[in-house]
């Protein structure tokens, strides 16, 4: 045990992994110099320049290059910066490395980490700030992680670098700086969720940062004698339905909320599987951002927010 | 007049590949268009022969390949068994990829042919980077990365070959140019001197040669795989030949005139080259018949084999998707 940052747990666990096993390596734009947010501090001095690799400016060939070393045997992390320029190399993750294992009828695995920092940050505006996770739920192939603790930062990315798929791994980059206890040897299984709160009256389904936001909201709704059971789902495929249908069943109301645009996102999958499975005493709800771009001003910005103080509102509306 | 010192095994060995090649597109052709048995859009290569042949040969067994929607030649020169990838463009369970790929993701990893790709250009970094891992693993084997000269003309182009050359990857890129985009010319397309031209840009050793003098490709292909294996450095070829029928078996190619490409494959078929070659280094016409009479029979009864052959179960489409998250777990 001890207190780490959700930066520095996934960190540690980078690092253990390299020391570990000598086919485990990382490449992007400026890590040699620890990473734009400092994910990969200390690793070059400790692995050498091949193991942590500088890279042209070409998200394209980074996704590339990574994919054509996975499938000789090595086990890429890849950095993309920022999840927004993932989107250069779309083509590869989404026509290549998700697919080529059933394409190739099995005979190639795409072993890989794709790390992707994402959602609203310090002004970033409208080509820094995306969530775009429930793209990467939609595609065959993929496994997607939304850790939104110190903890989940350092299992999760353990278990991302051990896993033989490749894994879309979205970092919030607002929480770099988070503390929280870290166990080295807690188990981790994909596909499952936490429950950050026990409550019986409302389910509230979250990921990512919006979590620590629907914790927030939980614990001001228990002051208030409102019981919310507060679901972190930790990874979006595999989700954990079983979790979430259960606890739905058991509240009889459901609210999902994340970051990102609300319209076609997974909170949308959420709420559609639950309806199906479970008798509600109330309609579901979710919360996401509206259709709208990610502005600079913060006053413009803060409307796109989706907040502790909104999922609490929801959730007391729900349980009215 | 040929060499005295001519290698006539080396040059039998290249024709035979080249009139394999040909007999396994003719049959997969009569496959899709007699048996009706081929379902999707296949890409022959015939008229492209010698590129396939002259610098595969060059490369050892566990060296690594990669190719495109027109990968057929490729993927047989690197060793493939043709009935397996005449199974793969028929859909059957025994097809290299399970009947799961079909021709334009054709693959053997057992043979080091690490796949055919249906986005134009994607292979390249692709490529580049299992050359990549290979400098990681610390090994001696090379890539030899194959893609059309419609390809140079996409942003993974520039990008693959700049990581090439700024890692020092031991990777041969090919442009096997045969002057056509599907119904494009690609000249009409293409600004500047072109793909040779691009190459050197980057500061990668390049060769332009007649890429349907098969004698030409083996000799330059061996060069450059001999310097790649010693220097570790990437190399970039140009092959110029002709695409001799359309983009796809069901293309007619009405966009260019008959007589054009009919006085081309009249001149510049690269297995009528190398039998003038052989006859003139002395081998008998008939050995040179047997050659492709023996071909036609080994890809008939890989047709035949294939068109009897079982379809996967179905069941296997939810087979080696995912491991976390598979589908034959979690579908619903
Ligand atoms: C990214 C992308 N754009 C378009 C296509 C459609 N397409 C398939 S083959 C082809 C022509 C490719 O020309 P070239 O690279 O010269 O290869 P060739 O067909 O001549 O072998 C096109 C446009 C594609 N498969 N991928
Ligand atoms: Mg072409």
């Amino acid at each position: 045990m001890g207190v780490m940052t959700y930066g520095g747990a996934a960190l540690e666990a980078l690092r253990q992994a390299m020391a570990a096993d000598p086919t485990v390596w990382c490449v992007g734009e400026d890590l040699g110099r620890g990473g734009v947010f400092g994910q990969y501090k200390g690793l070059r001095e400790e692995f050498g320049p091949d193991r942590v690799s500088d890279a042209p400016i070409s998200e394209a060939a980074i996704m590339a290059a990574a994919f054509g070393a996975a499938m000789v045997g090595t086990r890429p992390v890849v950095e993309m910066r920022f999840a927004d320029f993932a989107l250069c190399a779309t083509d590869e993750l989404i026509n290549q490395i998700a697919k080529a294992r059933f394409m190739f009828g099995g005979q190639s695995r795409a072993p890989m980490v794709i790390r992707k920092p994402m959602g609203m940050w310090r002004s970033s505006a409208a080509q820094h700030s995306q969530s775009l996770e429930s793209w990467y739920a939609h595609i065959p192939g993929l496994v997607v992680a939304v850790p939104s603790t110190a903890q989940d930062n350092f299992s999760m990315m353990k278990a991302a670098i051990e896993a033989d798929d490749p894994v879309v791994y979205l970092e919030h980059k607002n929480i770099w700086a988070n503390e929280g206890e870290v166990d080295q040897a807690a188990p981790y299984q994909w596909g499952t969720a936490r429950v950050r709160l026990k409550g019986g009256d409302v389910t509230i389904v979250s990921w990512s940062d919006c979590a620590n936001r629907a914790e927030q909201a939980g614990r001001t709704l228990a002051a208030e004698g409102i019981g919310a059971e507060v679901i972190d789902l930790r990874s979006l495929w595999p989700w954990d339905r079983t979790a979430v249908i259960e606890s739905a069943a058991r509240t009889g109301r459901l609210l999902v909320a994340h970051e990102s645009v609300a319209v076609g996102g997974f909170g949308a999958e959420v709420v559609a599987t639950v309806v199906q499975e479970a008798d509600l005493k109330a309609r579901p709800r979710r919360i996401g951002a509206p259709r709208a771009l990610i502005p600079y001003a913060p006053n413009l910005e803060d409307q796109l927010r989706v907040t502790a103080d909104m999922i609490a509102d929801a959730a007391r509306e729900l349980c009215a | 007049m040929t060499q005295p010192n001519y290698d006539r095994t080396r040059g039998l060995a290249l024709l035979t590949m080249m009139e394999r090649i040909r007999a396994f597109e003719r049959q997969a052709e009569l496959a899709a268009t007699r048996d009706q048995l081929v379902l999707g859009a296949i890409h022959l290569s015939i008229g492209q022969e010698a590129c396939a042949a002259g610098i595969i040969a060059a490369l050892r067994r566990d060296d690594l390949l990669l190719s495109t929607h027109r990968g057929h030649g490729h993927t047989l020169a690197k060793g493939a068994d043709p009935t397996a990838m005449m199974e793969e463009l028929l859909g059957r369970a025994g097809g290299c990829c399970g009947g799961k790929g079909g021709s334009m993701h054709i693959a053997d990893f057992g043979v080091g042919m690490l796949g055919a790709n249906g986005v134009v250009s994607a292979n390249i970094p692709i490529g580049a980077g299992a050359a990549h891992g290979i400098k990681l693993l610390g090994d001696d084997r090379i890539v030899v990365d194959i893609f059309g000269d419609g390809a140079i003309n996409r942003g993974p182009f520039l990008e693959g070959l700049n990581w090439a050359a700024v890692f020092g990857l031991p990777v041969l890129f090919v442009c096997e140019d045969n002057e056509w985009s599907a119904t494009t010319r690609t000249s009409d397309m293409t600004a500047g001197e072109g793909a040779a031209a691009r190459a050197k840009s980057f500061g990668i050793r390049t060769e332009v040669v007649d890429g349907n003098d098969v004698e030409a490709v083996a000799d330059i292909a061996r060069d450059l795989v001999a310097a790649i294996r010693r220097d570790r450095q990437p190399a970039f070829l140009h092959a110029r030949t002709f695409r001799q029928g359309g983009h796809t078996y069901f293309d007619p190619a009405t966009y260019r005139a008959k007589e054009e490409a009919a006085a081309r494959i009249a001149s510049d078929d690269p297995i009528a080259r190398q039998r003038e070659i052989l006859l003139g280094a002395g081998v008998a016409e008939a050995d040179l018949d047997r050659i492709a009479s023996d071909a036609w029979a080994e890809m008939e009864a890989a047709l035949a084999a294939a068109a009897a052959a079982p379809f996967p179960e179905d069941g296997s489409v939810f087979a080696d998707v995912q491991d976390i998250g598979s589908p034959e777990l979690e579908a619903y």
